[in-house]
């Protein structure tokens, strides 16, 4: 299936090639949960620390088990702060 | 001590300068900075008084911690009553003045009365002049830097500044020290400016001593900045992304005021983000971003440094906006940007500059743009107020016309130097301005983040992300997640940011330090270095006293627990987009609990009790 693979600050050059906007439509199996496509782009674990799926938060105890739809918008960050 | 113990009060009216002792049974219960200087404001105007007129007091005021080698030990503070919201005014800066204050001997300046012609303090150890200011009055801040530089002859001084917008009346016109760090919102360079300051320049030669227990503040404070390098807000993301990494969280949050708070999702947010600023523009292959950058003794430096295109319009002609001077924070182009519906990344970092040349609070500024983009698009004011320029959303044209407007206070200029309250009223449209208390909200939308709802709404110097940073939690999740869409349980997170943060703002310490640090992280700190005992649980009750102090200033001023609201737009307009899609700002359900929570009444006076308890 094809998501929106979102990664922000220092991940940025994990992304595809073919990104813009810190942004590129990617192709994950079906039912891939978000640590499945982090492990997929090479997405350093430590420094996986705010996961939102479609905007929303996704829990850290939920990211090897709630499986992704088609077209869901996957968007990581490092540790950031600001303010 | 850390203290210097010691006080300088200025009588402009008379033009007299006295020294007298710190007190120190307040301080045993203020701190320094934000707490120490409120009570003094507290005890010394009357809070009805008229914030520009001679009765009203200005405070210039370090912490304990201010210009010793604990971490971001830089801070300073500007107390006084505001002119924008009628409340206590409190605004924090970094840079180098606060500890050159101290090296200079002095602890707080008070300024008092009204000086019959335009002056500025020249401070040099113990040494202090009022100075006749007649040659920068009507001078930019930078200008006027520049030539107290030269007459002085001395590099190392260290000057705060008022620009022309305060001179002109700007309402929310801020203090600019070491030319781009500013003592930024409520008005505290307009009341600097109302009293014939020009600026305060400073010198101190004598360094900082009088530390309690010097070994053990050396173990404590390298312990401190260990934690902040380590961790990888303090230690990585802030000084390589800023403040505007968050750009692009609150956006994909959903929590992205956009267009005057129409929206809660801006569609160029990515444009004008910490990620954009770092990339080579296609105009001249080079970056936005020159360098972070830090203020006296921060390990971190999250300060950004910036340059624009030499052929944008902002600047095509302008060559003194060539080099490169302070650039974006989130804030600010979120107001200059996001909130005026403007991706132009240069286009805001002018603003930005001549924000810092002129001295305005950017949030107020490109907010009163954004209500006022919102009347021209309603037709409500037309070109004819304007001065023939379309205020349509997403013009940089029209925010460069209104940025060099309110700083020479020319033109529509006056008119936006009111802040968006009073624009919209002066036009006939109050609900436009998206304000609390009269000043205008920062960077977070309350119906994508529920508990900056009742944040803003009780702050006590008007809407304010600095008062209380529940996104640290709710979106951020520091120190703990929580929900951003829910409003249960929010008043006790609320009150908790509250009271911590009037203790990080009392201490000379950077509030930033605080997404690493907890309290256990500042009291050694503190209690190594001043006299008495300091421990957690002392600095949450000081934290507590402070923020009730403020606010029965406020009472005593007029401004009541009706003023705990928010504008219609946030409580009855749902957001359209994002995970917010629905949700309204829930503060009903959060005002009660969080008045029990504080021991006030239910109409939100303190109450006599909790006052006693809390020795006030």
């Amino acid at each position: 299936m094809k998501i929106t693979l979102k990664l922000f600050a220092t991940l940025s050059d994990k992304l595809p090639a073919d990104a813009s906007a810190n942004a590129a439509e990617v192709e994950v199996p079906d039912d891939a949960t978000a640590t499945q496509i982090i492990d997929q782009f090479q997405v350093p674990g430590d420094m996986v620390h705010l996961v939102l799926v479609n905007g929303v938060y996704l829990p850290p105890e939920s990211r090897g088990t709630q499986a992704l739809n088609p077209n869901d918008a996957l968007a990581i960050w490092p540790p950031v702060a600001g303010g | 001590m850390a203290w210097t113990k010691k006080v300088m009060r200025v009588n402009l009216t008379d033009g007299t300068i006295g020294e007298e002792p710190l007190n120190m049974e307040w301080a045993r219960q203020y701190l320094g900075q934000r707490g120490l200087a409120s009570k003094y404001l507290f005890e010394e105007i009357d809070p009805e008084c008229d914030a520009l007129g001679a009765d009203n007091k200005l405070i210039y005021t370090t912490g304990p911690l201010t210009g010793t080698m604990a971490s971001t030990g830089g801070r300073y503070s500007v107390v006084t009553k505001s002119p924008l919201t009628g409340t206590i005014a409190c605004s924090n800066s970094g840079g180098f003045l606060g500890p050159e204050m101290k090296f200079a001997g002095w602890d707080m300046i008070i300024f008092e009365g009204k000086s019959p012609k335009p002056v500025y303090l020249y401070v040099r150890d113990g040494h202090a002049e009022l100075v006749d200011a007649s040659e920068i009055w009507g001078k930019s801040v930078w200008a006027a830097d520049r030539i107290l530089h030269t007459r002085h002859q001395d590099p190392q001084l260290r000057i705060a500044c008022v620009g022309r917008s305060a001179e002109a009346g700007c309402l929310y016109s801020a203090i600019i020290n070491d030319l781009h760090r500013a003592a930024g919102r409520s008005g505290v360079g307009t009341v600097m400016a109302s009293k014939n300051l020009k600026a305060l320049a400073v010198r101190g030669t004598r360094g900082l001593g009088g530390i309690k227990d010097p070994m053990r503040f050396i173990r404590a404070t390298e312990e401190g900045k260990k934690v902040l390098r380590e961790h990888a807000v303090t230690g990585q993301g802030l000084p390589t992304y800023g403040t505007q990494v968050l750009m692009n969280v609150i956006n994909e949050s959903g929590a992205l005021p956009t267009r005057n708070m129409r929206e809660v999702q801006f569609e160029g947010a990515r444009n004008i983000s910490g990620e954009a600023m770092h990339e080579p523009r296609k105009s001249d292959n080079r970056p936005n971003l020159t360098t972070n950058a830090a203020c006296f003794a921060c390990t971190i430096a999250c300060g950004r440094i910036a340059t624009i295109d030499q052929n944008h319009f902002a600047i095509e002609n302008k060559p003194e906006y060539w080099r490169n001077s302070g650039g974006l924070e989130y804030e600010a182009a979120w107001a200059m940007g996001t909130d005026t519906g403007i991706d132009d990344l240069d286009a805001a970092t002018y603003a930005n500059f001549v924000c810092n040349e002129d001295g305005m609070d950017p949030i107020t500024f490109g907010a009163t743009v954004a209500a006022a983009m919102e009347l021209y698009e309603e037709g409500v004011i037309t070109t004819r107020e304007t001065g023939g320029v379309e205020y349509k959303f997403g013009s940089a044209k029209a925010l460069v016309h209104a940025v060099e407007a309110v700083a020479g206070g020319t033109g529509f200029g006056k008119d936006l130097g009111l802040g968006s309250k009073r624009l919209c009223e002066k036009y006939g449209r109050p609900e436009l301005s998206m304000t609390v208390k009269s000043q205008e909200f920062p960077a977070y939308d309350p119906r994508g983040i529920q508990g900056m709802g009742l944040a803003y709404a009780t702050s006590n110097r008007g809407a304010c992300h600095l008062r209380g940073y529940t996104v640290a939690s709710e979106i951020l999740g520091i120190p703990e997640k929580t929900d951003p869409l829910v409003s249960k349980d929010k008043a006790g997170l609320v009150k908790a940011f509250q009271d911590a943060t009037a203790v990080f703002d009392s201490s000379g310490l950077c509030l930033f330090t605080s997404f690493a640090w907890t309290l256990d992280n500042v009291a050694p700190q503190i209690d190594s270095a001043c006299e008495g005992d300091w421990s957690a649980e002392k600095l949450v009750e000081v934290g507590e006293r402070i923020w009730n102090l403020e606010r029965e200033f406020n009472r005593l001023a007029g401004i009541t627990g009706k003023g705990d609201t928010l504008p219609p737009r946030l409580l009855k307009e749902a957001a359209q987009t994002g995970p917010a899609k629905d949700k309204v700002a829930e503060l009903d359900d959060m005002l009660p609990e969080y008045y029990e929570l504080r021991g006030w009444s239910t109409d939100g006076n303190v109450s006599d009790e909790t006052k006693q308890r809390l020795g006030l």
